[in-house]
């Protein structure tokens, strides 16, 4: 019975081949091994949602998934949809609502926001102050009291919208 | 919060994970979406010794009618899926209706209708509704397939009724043309574990037609209140206020971190209310 497992798997679109131990969550696997530390190591019991990153297309939370078990996935994280610029409006937003204080939710919160967002423009509808506050209650920010991160995905989702209709 | 060591071995298909089971011996789990194994890891309060991986097991996945017009909705199949499925929503919309309810997108992209099943949590919503729908699980192991009603399989406080060597293959709901089922909780916060709720199918026709309310989160499985369904069934003006006085005969909570018993039987009166008017409310819409 192996307690190491060879993985090859994506991580931001770059080939990644290793050796990790069975018990090595994804989260510590991109922090420790490679040398990724956008993503944050918050409760480690899926609870504050400050591990959340993306796995073939869908957000998880990166603490309980186990890299043992991603050969052949996807891996996108804050780095990743940060080089893209697929969020580049998301995060202007933040800044200019000062959405992030300490930080430390950030990179999580907008990955769900993103996700939102995305779901909300295959849907062609601007979703509420209500559903985006639903769809991030998962993602804890002990500074800003949210109102500020409300703010700001709100102004994303209105002008995103906007533009697909012009 | 980190794990103890582990083993971890990948199951391709049911044969595998009979194989690996077999050899990995009895202290071993199976891993699905590992949404409540892998913090049960993290806190130490398990230590399986080897995982045995069953993701990539196909025969587990798929939601698709079956020949006497149940819906079978794999085990591997998550909770995402299960609240966007087209045939769940025209089928067994209250499956969709509680996927709403279950922690956070993040988690439901994750977890599975088999993990809910095989955790037990007594107030997990998944759990209840099977056993307000009257669905069947349908374990599996090296002899064969075993179909046991829900509310058989779940006996005890996150205890069910699979022997050692089986898994859940699959959940069937079968066609119940006209019955119309709500699924409502209360929950301190968005995605927290209720502190009580309920499951209330009934119809064909009204309300009152063949109630079956059951609650979660207020024992150690999920309860059909078999005393306050009967005068449900009574129906008229008197019919809720007495259901709502023999939840007292039918539920016996713990306390637990939220409150007390008075406090959950309570809320169970409440929950009993907001459960008959929205499926008034239904009928009325129609």
């Amino acid at each position: 019975m192996s307690t190491s497992v060879d993985v090859t798997l994506s991580v931001n679109g770059e080939r990644v081949a290793r050796r990790v131990e069975a018990r090595r969550h994804l989260v510590d696997f991109l922090r420790l091994d490679l040398g990724l530390t956008g993503t944050h190591t918050g409760c480690e019991h899926g609870v504050c949602g400050a591990c959340t990153v993306r796995v073939d297309g869908v957000i998880v939370r990166g603490c309980l998934v186990l890299a043992a078990s991603l050969d052949g996935a996807t891996v996108e994280t804050i780095e990743g949809l940060t080089e893209s610029g697929e969020i580049a409006d998301l995060q202007t937003a933040f800044v200019e609502r000062n959405a992030a204080q300490c930080g430390f939710c950030t990179p999580a919160m907008l990955l769900t926001a993103a996700d939102l967002l995305s779901a909300a423009a295959r849907d062609g509808a601007v979703p509420s102050r209500e559903a985006i506050r639903e769809h991030i209650a998962g993602n804890y920010c002990r500074c800003t009291g949210y109102h500020a991160i409300v703010d700001a995905i709100e102004t994303v989702a209105t002008a995103r919208a906007g533009k697909g209709r012009s | 919060m980190k794990s103890p060591p582990l083993g971890y071995v990948r199951a391709m298909d049911m044969p595998d994970v009979f194989r690996l089971r077999a050899n990995a011996g009895p202290d071993a789990r199976v891993l699905a979406g590992g949404q409540s194994l892998l913090p049960t890891l993290a806190f130490r309060l398990s230590d399986p010794g080897t995982l045995i991986d069953i993701t990539r097991v196909d025969a587990l996945r798929g939601i698709r009618l079956v020949a006497d017009g149940a819906l079978r909705v794999g085990a591997l199949t998550t909770h995402a899926e299960l609240g966007r499925d087209a045939l769940v929503r025209v089928r067994v919309p209250v499956l969709a209706d509680a996927v709403g309810l279950i922690a956070h997108p993040a988690i439901r992209n994750r977890g599975t209708i088999g993990g809910s099943l095989a955790y037990a949590d007594p107030a997990a919503e998944l759990p209840a509704v099977c056993v307000a729908l009257d669905a069947v699980v349908i374990a599996v192991g090296p002899a064969g397939e075993r179909r046991i009603a829900a509310r058989d399989f779940l006996t005890g406080l996150f205890t069910t009724a699979l022997a050692g060597d089986e898994l859940i293959a699959a959940v069937e709901f079968r066609p119940m043309p006209g019955r119309r089922t709500v699924i409502h909780e209360l929950a301190r916060r968005s995605g927290d574990y209720a502190m009580a709720g309920i499951v209330l199918a009934a119809g064909p026709g009204t309300p009152t037609h063949d109630p079956r309310p059951v609650f979660f989160g207020v024992g150690d499985r999920p309860i059909l209140a078999t005393r306050a369904a009967a005068c449900l069934a009574v129906g008229g003006a008197a019919a809720l206020a007495a259901a709502q006085a023999a939840l007292d005969g039918d539920l016996d909570p713990p306390s637990d971190q939220h409150g007390g018993p008075a406090f959950k039987r309570q809320l169970a009166r409440v929950l009993l209310a907001r459960a008959v008017n929205s499926l008034i409310d239904a009928r009325d819409a129609r």
